[in-house]
């Protein structure tokens, strides 16, 4: 049971960065997006490009430290997080902010996402194939402690997950560019009033959210493997934590996050593993009926 | 010379036409009030010269510059604030971090201001680290001036921040009113409180169905019977 | 490709293409006139099929009955089958909307797709209901034997058609009905609808169960024609995304542009992958079909921001008193 729980703070760990972004992105634009699996599918194989692209010499290629993946792993991650920004700007710039502009509803921004999502799938799949892609191949070490056994692996990926969430929070907490984030997603109406350039912002929350979307892609791709599809069936339980945690907040989506993934993983003692989609989905249904503003909903109702 | 200058402006949301030709003046350091039913247009108006609502046609001008559809975050550096009639603060930021956001376009140190603030509403010193949305109504309304007072403003557009106060507070926040134009802010206030925005202001104007219906002394105003029985809801 | 060859390819693709319009038309009650956000089609298109495919399907016999599992296997008529779909659809609708509809906005999309995204995971987990995830295959087809085999899809294309028409006809009827003209009115404006009077809650449960019956009769004719069904067939790209593309592309609020869009996007769809196979460079296809999901996405994302309203929108309705 422990075991369970500490492998479900893994799952819990990746949900959570994942959903740490698209949350950021719903509280300020008011879009759900749909494509936030593929964007970090996206970002999980422009890592594998690089890895590929790094020849073959010494230590590059060797392990780092005791773990699974070869030092091009973080190398690559840069221009992962770099290129997962800049799609997420362009995307913006070419899909929603003219639906912005048009005065869509949130709701056709959810279903140009769909549509988004599509075209990255399409992309990846074209580029890539439908095979299965690994950054590393070989054992995987584990570390054992007081009988609990983990991957150094997972390991790596709960400390940076965390950093990176907690290092958003900080972000958006203590600096002026993040307060006036969080005043964008409270409240852009008046945001604009008080002189903050809204459309800027915008831009800054998805080059924010693009580099979360890279960085939990990479991760999520470090503990199980690549494929075209990988973000796409993520996405539903990312979805589920940002509902859990309220909309726009970072806490929330994280808490939302690590429940889900404990919930998932827990869940396998009563039920098949296969189920444990279903029960984040039920964990959301649950939530939405019984409490829709979330967990930490900040928003005032209007 | 009228610092703002409201000339036929037409303006509205969607296809619907809100405001049909409308004009108006307001003089250096003046309190305008305007007054009117409910959807006469008074909080259109205050969105389209504040930019957030794009006028259709007309113009409008402040110190002579055209600011006809020009966005908030230049209004805001030639000293035009605004303050919206409801979610007019950010309710889960702190009460400091609201008043840093009406700084937001200073890239110097506002702290300083931020004291200055402090000062004229002492009530929401003692508040600075709550978060606002768990201030009472009167306090979020001084929050609400004190936000849009950041940049010092010449110009300042409110929008019925007495709604919804107790009496005494009413009278605390147009005592407010009256401090800061005393000051040299010229003030354009929508108000739903007549006796209180007669009793403040330099002048009034009546709007009503998106036109105007009325303008003059708050004298005239309160002593014109046709006026007071038809817009003011007064018998 | 011969004539006798491409036109049987025709037909074929006629009646999924068809089967689709009738999916869209589902759609077009709940969020084109009711403005609905069901993003679980898939739950009613799987129910739909499952409930056909275990109400006309024998129980397997002999030596199938080894490896195939099944609840029950009532071996009824087709037409039974696609009624008894119709009705669980409508009642798994109702229990949804029972749950849902309070939600709003894109909060009822998201816990619509948790739900059919549950179900099928049941399907899939449960091998007792329906074999599981290998599904049920060699369903019986309506009408077989009335032509010779090769033949036989121009009887079911004809079938299909049918329910096409009786479906846009009686949804024709139905919104121009004063029932039609609520269900608009709350896609307009909810509170004005709520202040003359009018439930807005029972009424957007019917707009869902009419809708989803549909859809259930969408998933028999599905089921059958593919003589074949598993739950991996019912995924939110196939059950779900791909309809909102076509109603979103055809025009929503407008049930020949639900028909018009399903034989579109299906078109897209099927065709590119055919197409782009035969053009692809060497080696690479394998991946050609892939490219249809970009063909798709940028069809989508096109519409959205160059033709809101789809190919054709919606037409001025006339309420009849």
């Amino acid at each position: 049971m422990v075991q369970l729980a500490l492998w479900g703070v893994v799952l819990g760990s990746i949900i959570a960065l994942g959903s740490v972004g698209l949350t950021l992105i719903w509280g300020i634009t008011d879009l759900f997006n749909a494509a936030h699996g593929d964007q970090m599918t996206v970002g999980a194989y422009v890592t594998l490009l690089v890895v590929a692209l790094i020849p073959d010499v010494g230590f590059l290629q060797a392990a780092v430290g005791p773990f699974s993946f070869p030092w091009a792993v973080l190398i690559g991650i840069i221009p992962a997080i770099i290129v997962s920004a800049f799609l997420a700007i362009a995307i913006d710039r070419v899909v929603y902010k003219p639906l912005r502009r048009m005065g869509a509803t949130s709701i056709t921004g959810f279903i140009a996402s769909i549509g988004v999502a599509w075209g990255l799938r399409g992309l990846i799949y074209v580029l890539w194939g439908a095979d299965f892609h690994f950054y590393a191949s070989g054992i995987r070490p584990m570390v054992s402690f007081l009988g609990l056994r983990l991957r150094t692996d997972e390991v790596f990926i709960v400390v940076v997950a965390w950093l990176a969430t907690a290092g958003t929070y900080i972000f958006l907490q203590n600096t002026k560019m993040g307060k006036a984030l969080r005043a964008l997603s409270d409240n852009a109406d008046l945001a604009r009033v008080a002189g903050i350039n809204t459309d800027r912002m915008i831009v800054w929350a998805w080059a924010i959210a693009g580099f979360l979307i890279a960085l939990a892609g990479t991760l999520y791709g470090i503990q199980t493997q690549l494929r075209a599809e990988m973000g796409w069936i993520f996405l539903l339980p990312l979805f589920a934590a940002i509902i859990l945690g309220g909309q726009g907040s970072i806490t929330g989506a994280a808490v939302g996050g690590l429940v889900l993934g404990l919930a998932q993983q827990m869940s396998t003692a009563w039920l098949r593993p296969t189920y444990k989609p279903a029960v984040a989905f039920m964990i959301m249904v649950l939530a939405l009926i019984f409490r829709p503003q979330g967990i930490f909903g900040e928003k005032e109702s209007r | 010379m009228s610092v703002l200058q409201v000339d036929n402006v037409v303006s509205g949301y969607g296809s619907m036409e809100v405001l049909h030709d409308l004009s108006l003046a307001v003089g250096q350091g003046e309190i305008v009030a305007m007054l009117g039913p409910n959807g006469a247009g008074k909080t259109t108006l205050l969105r389209t010269i504040f930019g957030v609502v794009p006028p259709w046609s007309g113009t409008i001008t402040y110190k002579g510059e055209d600011i006809s559809g020009v966005p908030p975050e230049r209004l805001v550096r030639m000293g035009l604030a605004y303050i919206p009639q409801e979610y007019n603060i950010f309710a889960s930021l702190t009460v400091q971090e609201n008043l840093e956001m009406g700084a937001f376009i200073r890239d110097d140190d506002i702290h300083p201001r931020i004291e200055e603030i402090f000062e004229l509403f002492p009530d929401i010193a003692e508040r600075r680290k709550s978060r606002a949305g768990e201030l009472s109504g009167g306090m979020r309304q001084m929050l609400a001036i004190g936000r849009a007072l950041m940049l010092n403003p010449e110009l300042l557009l409110m929008d019925e921040i007495s709604t919804g106060l107790a009496p005494f507070l009413v009278d605390a926040i147009f005592e407010r009113v009256k401090e800061l134009n005393d000051q040299g802010v010229t003030i354009l206030l929508v108000e739903q409180n007549a006796p209180k925005a007669l009793q403040t202001s330099d002048r009034v104007y009546i709007i009503e169905g998106g036109e105007k219906k009325a303008e003059g002394n708050p004298e005239a105003i309160a002593a014109d019977e046709e006026i007071a029985r038809l817009y003011l809801g007064r018998s | 490709m011969q004539i006798g060859g491409l036109l049987s390819y025709l037909v074929s693709f006629s009646i999924m293409a068809a089967i689709y319009g009738i999916f869209s038309m589902g759609l077009n009650v709940q969020w084109g006139y009711t403005g609905l956000l069901n993003f679980g089609i898939a739950a009613f298109f799987a129910v739909g099929a499952y409930t056909s495919a275990l109400v006309v399907a024998p129980l397997p016999t002999g030596p199938s009955a080894d490896y195939v599992q099944q609840a029950i296997g009532l071996n009824m008529p087709f037409l039974v089958g696609v009624a008894a779909a119709a009705i669980v659809s409508g009642i798994l609708a109702l229990l949804v909307g029972l749950l849902t509809l309070r939600l709003r906005g894109s909060y009822l999309a998201i816990a619509t797709i948790g739900i059919a995204e549950t179900i099928r995971l049941f399907f899939n987990n449960e091998p007792w209901l329906a074999n599981g995830s290998q599904g049920l295959v060699g369903l019986p087809q309506p009408l077989y034997g009335l032509v010779p085999p090769r033949y036989y899809n121009y009887v079911y294309l004809a079938i299909v058609l049918v329910f096409l028409l009786l479906i846009y006809f009686a949804l024709e009827r139905g919104i121009r009905s004063p029932w039609g003209r609520v269900l608009r009115g709350i896609r307009e404006d909810e509170v004005m609808v709520a202040a003359n009077g009018k439930d807005v809650f029972n009424f957007e449960l019917q707009s869902l169960v009419v809708g989803a019956m549909i859809m259930g009769i969408g998933g028999a004719l599905y089921a059958h024609f593919r003589a074949s069904i598993q739950p991996g067939l019912f995924r939110p790209t196939y059950g779900t995304f791909i309809i909102w593309t076509m109603l979103t592309l055809g025009g929503t609020g407008n049930n020949k542009g639900a028909i018009l869009g399903g034989f579109v996007v299906w078109a897209f769809w099927s065709w590119s992958s055919t197409v782009l196979a035969t053009v692809a460079p060497a080696g690479l296809e394998t991946r050609a079909p892939f490219f249809r999901y970009i063909l798709i996405g940028v069809l989508l994302v096109g519409v959205l921001l160059v033709r809101p309203k789809g190919l054709i929108g919606e037409e001025r309705q006339v309420s009849r008193f």
